[in-house]
């Protein structure tokens, strides 16, 4: 009596409760039940729940089946979008091609490999899109696996509350090259952001790239090869401590920059890094702000505030092992009323600095080695202040720049507001101190 | 038999003997239909488009660049609902909303129209939700795939020129790559500008799909239309509909601060000097993104001439480059002091 047009009621669509859910191509699996009667006898019916539970409960505690082989690109997509929060998706060992951008639109997924060189994902034949894995929801955590040759970013995080990336690698395979994509791990405009014992190399931008964020620690990670080591940029609260940063054209940068929606980038500590001949020569595309970053620079410290950077080894960056600078140093305009382009509250003390300067490169390289000589000091300051703040020709205490016990490492500020006319190499002029910034305890979470 | 059970029987029958051919929306407990005709939107062969009771077609003043694939849209509200009017942003639509918008191409062979894919958006309780239907062979159904493979499209262009590509169709996830606003999903077309044309308001305000429509509606010009606008009215029409899904406040591209609103007049908004964020290699060696009289040292039009995936703008939906809307852009900057 009940004809078979019920099998169009909604019951039979039904699995699992979150509308999320819904997009699950569940649907043909069931389908063969709709050739029944709707609603059958009472027992069919509870065998039917019962069994229908059992689909569920099948679901929900299966890994994911994504296989290695043709399949595995869109086996892997379709997992991603069916994912449950609180997913965990396993992914097999071996090399698997990867002809697309994937993408994770679900909160609190877990992306799981089998080893950072056992589960490798090679993009070296993606078809379509830009980025490896494109994120957009909270609670992400990605771990053992790696990212080879993506077209774009590695991994693009964007807008999440909580990102977890460890032991993950994102390696452009041909070594330094333009044409390599431009982030290696990137979360932007996130909050709780941890990034640990990871390694990308050859990124043409920067490879790790916290931009716009809030409450961040990247530590005990690799970065080599890479236009930029490791990259903090308009994020507030950054831990970046225990990393090893070698053959970037850059170690190491913290910077704001202007025209964003995020701004005012603050208070980040760099700290027991390893950050030691960042000499590739520049190989970014022009145009985009690290193509301005000298080859040979260890630290960049660039129209920022309240940086402390403490017990690093910095040897053997050939333009300079530190560098405080201000945003008239690259040379762009300024068009942003809001954007604050000097660099306050910097305390630099305790590193171990050694070697380098003796081949400065980049736009300041021509005018800097004529005035303070070869090889450049291993700190060096632009020593551009805003005047507003200035009384009697100085900073506030609590905004000045200060240089303590780093060794037998040379200074010198090279007043590049009038073109190097007071050159100061005097380094009790900057021997204060400033507070020590607190821990960055939110990272991940 | 129970007496409960036979009442309920008859009830069904009766309301699906009468209800069987109208349109139809799925909520959140539903699950979404595995084949288009499901919805039934459509009456008699699919393909055709012969919209069912109260599904309304409609189009749009500047549309959407989809590698030159033509569109078919239509809209259907449960009855009794209505859109809310507003001036500037996407109309409020009721719960049950369903847009469905198809794509299709001249087939090599037949020169007829080959459905490629149609695109369901509907409102359920919990909010829009995007669905990727693939059209079969036979062109009589489409089936709701979540991860669409690329199709290949092979056509010849009304100038004779050759095209063939794989014409990408978006998985849902990356629908919502451009639905998403501040990370809720909405539609992007039925704004009062963009629908006001062909008294297209009227129509949707008579059929009670509209509550709220003025006399005088804002009308964006039409891009390929000079009578519709101003040179610029018309390069912001193509950007907004083209661009300002990623590129405004909210949107998944607000972190290059380039924003593309038809209402935009900050000029570094729009990129003017404005030096790339994090453009990588789209920035082509170019150092801003839209240079006052220079489109060759634009990087907005170095990108839109890409075909490159990771140069390429839009995103996600483009694979070709769109000629014409290139030269009006070139054209606006061009112009622009």
């Amino acid at each position: 009596m009940w004809g078979r047009q019920s099998c169009l009621l909604p019951p039979f669509r039904r699995l699992g409760s979150g509308p999320s859910e819904s997009l699950v191509p569940r649907a043909s699996r069931l389908k063969a039940s709709c050739s029944q009667d709707w609603p059958p006898h009472t027992e069919s019916r509870i065998l039917l729940s019962f069994l229908l539970a059992l689909v569920c409960c099948s679901c929900a505690r299966k890994p994911s089946g994504i296989q290695p082989g043709p399949e595995f690109s869109k086996t892997f997509q379709e997992a991603l979008i069916a994912a449950k929060p609180g997913a965990v998706i396993t992914l097999p060992e071996g090399k698997h091609d990867v002809d697309r951008t994937l993408s994770l639109s679900v909160d609190n997924v877990t992306i799981r490999g089998t080893g950072i060189d056992k589960t490798v994902l090679s993009f070296k034949n993606q078809k379509t899109g830009s980025a490896g894995l494109l994120v957009t929801s909270s609670g992400f955590t990605i771990e053992d696996v790696a990212f080879e040759d993506t077209k774009g970013d590695g991994i693009k995080v964007n807008g999440a509350t909580g990102v977890t990336i460890r032991r993950v690698r994102a390696e452009w395979t041909g070594g330094p090259n333009e044409k390599n994509g431009s982030y290696g791990l990137y979360p932007v405009q996130c909050k709780n952001v941890l990034i640990e014992d990871s390694v990308v190399k050859g990124a043409s931008d920067a490879g790790f790239y916290v931009g716009q964020s809030k409450n961040i620690i990247v530590r005990r990670n690799r970065a080599e090869g890479n236009v930029a080591g490791i990259e903090i940029e308009n994020s507030q609260y950054a831990d970046v401590y225990q990393n090893t940063v070698t053959k970037n054209t850059g170690g190491i940068l913290v910077f704001n920059l202007p025209d964003l929606p995020v701004k005012g980038g603050q208070i980040t500590r760099v700290y027991e890094n390893q950050v030691f001949e960042n000499n590739t020569e520049n190989f970014a595309p022009k145009g985009n702000i690290v193509a301005k970053v000298p080859a040979g620079t260890g630290v960049m410290v660039m129209a920022t505030n309240h940086i402390e950077v403490f017990k690093n080894s910095i040897r053997d960056n050939q333009t300079v092992n530190v560098s405080i600078v201000s945003y008239l140093t690259t040379g762009n305009p300024m068009n942003d009323p809001g954007y604050d382009p000097f660099t306050e509250s910097i305390y630099v003390h305790d590193n171990a600095i050694s070697g380098g300067g003796n081949a400065p490169a980049g736009r300041i390289a021509a005018s800097l080695a004529p005035l303070l000589g070869k090889p450049l000091p291993g700190i060096l300051y632009d020593g551009v202040m805003n005047p507003a703040r200035l009384k009697k020709g100085k900073l506030p205490n609590e905004a000045r720049i200060c240089v303590q016990r780093n060794g037998s490492a040379a200074f010198a500020n090279y007043d590049a507001a009038n073109g190097g006319k007071h050159v100061d190499r005097d380094l009790a002029h900057y021997d204060c101190a400033l507070p020590s910034l607190a821990e960055v305890a939110a990272g991940g979470q | 038999m129970d007496w409960k059970w036979a009442g309920l029987a008859t009830f069904a029958l009766v309301l699906c003997s009468g209800c069987r051919h109208e349109a139809r929306t799925f909520g959140d407990n539903d699950g979404f239909p595995d084949n288009l005709s499901e919805w039934n939107l459509f009456v008699g062969t699919p393909a055709d488009f012969k919209p069912n009771d109260r599904v309304i077609a409609y189009n749009l003043n500047t549309p959407l660049f989809s590698d030159y694939a033509t569109k078919h849209r239509f809209v259907w509200m449960p009855v009794g609902t209505a859109a809310s009017y507003n001036d500037s942003d996407v109309f409020e639509f009721p719960v049950g909303s369903v847009f469905a918008k198809s794509f299709s191409f001249p087939d090599a062979a037949t020169g007829k129209e080959k459905l490629i894919e149609t695109r369901i958006l509907v409102r359920t309780g919990s909010g829009w939700y995007g669905l990727p239907y693939v059209w079969n062979a036979a062109q009589t159904d489409a089936k709701l795939e979540t991860t669409p493979d690329p199709v290949p499209v092979a056509y010849t262009r009304a100038s004779g020129e050759k095209e063939a590509f794989e014409y990408a169709i978006p998985n849902a996830n990356q629908c919502k790559g451009c639905h998403e606003k501040s990370k809720i999903m909405t539609p992007l077309g039925p704004k009062a500008r963009n629908l006001n044309r062909d008294r297209q308001l009227e129509q949707w305000t008579q059929a009670s799909f509209l509550r709220g429509a003025p006399v005088k509606a804002p009308r964006a010009a039409v891009w390929n239309d000079p009578g519709s606008g101003t040179l610029e009215a018309r390069a912001l029409a193509y950007l907004d509909v083209n661009c300002a899904h990623c590129h405004s406040p909210g949107g998944p591209a607000n972190t290059s601060g380039l924003y593309l609103t038809y209402n935009q007049t900050d000029p570094l908004r729009l990129g003017f000097r404005k030096v790339p964020v994090s453009a990588g290699n789209g920035s082509g060696g170019l150092l801003y993104d839209t240079v006052a009289g220079h489109p060759e040292q634009s990087i907005l039009v170095h990108r839109m001439e890409s075909r490159e995936p990771k140069i390429l703008m839009p995103e996600l939906g483009r694979s070709l480059v769109h000629r014409e809307g290139v030269e009006l852009i070139r054209e606006w900057i061009r112009q622009r002091t």
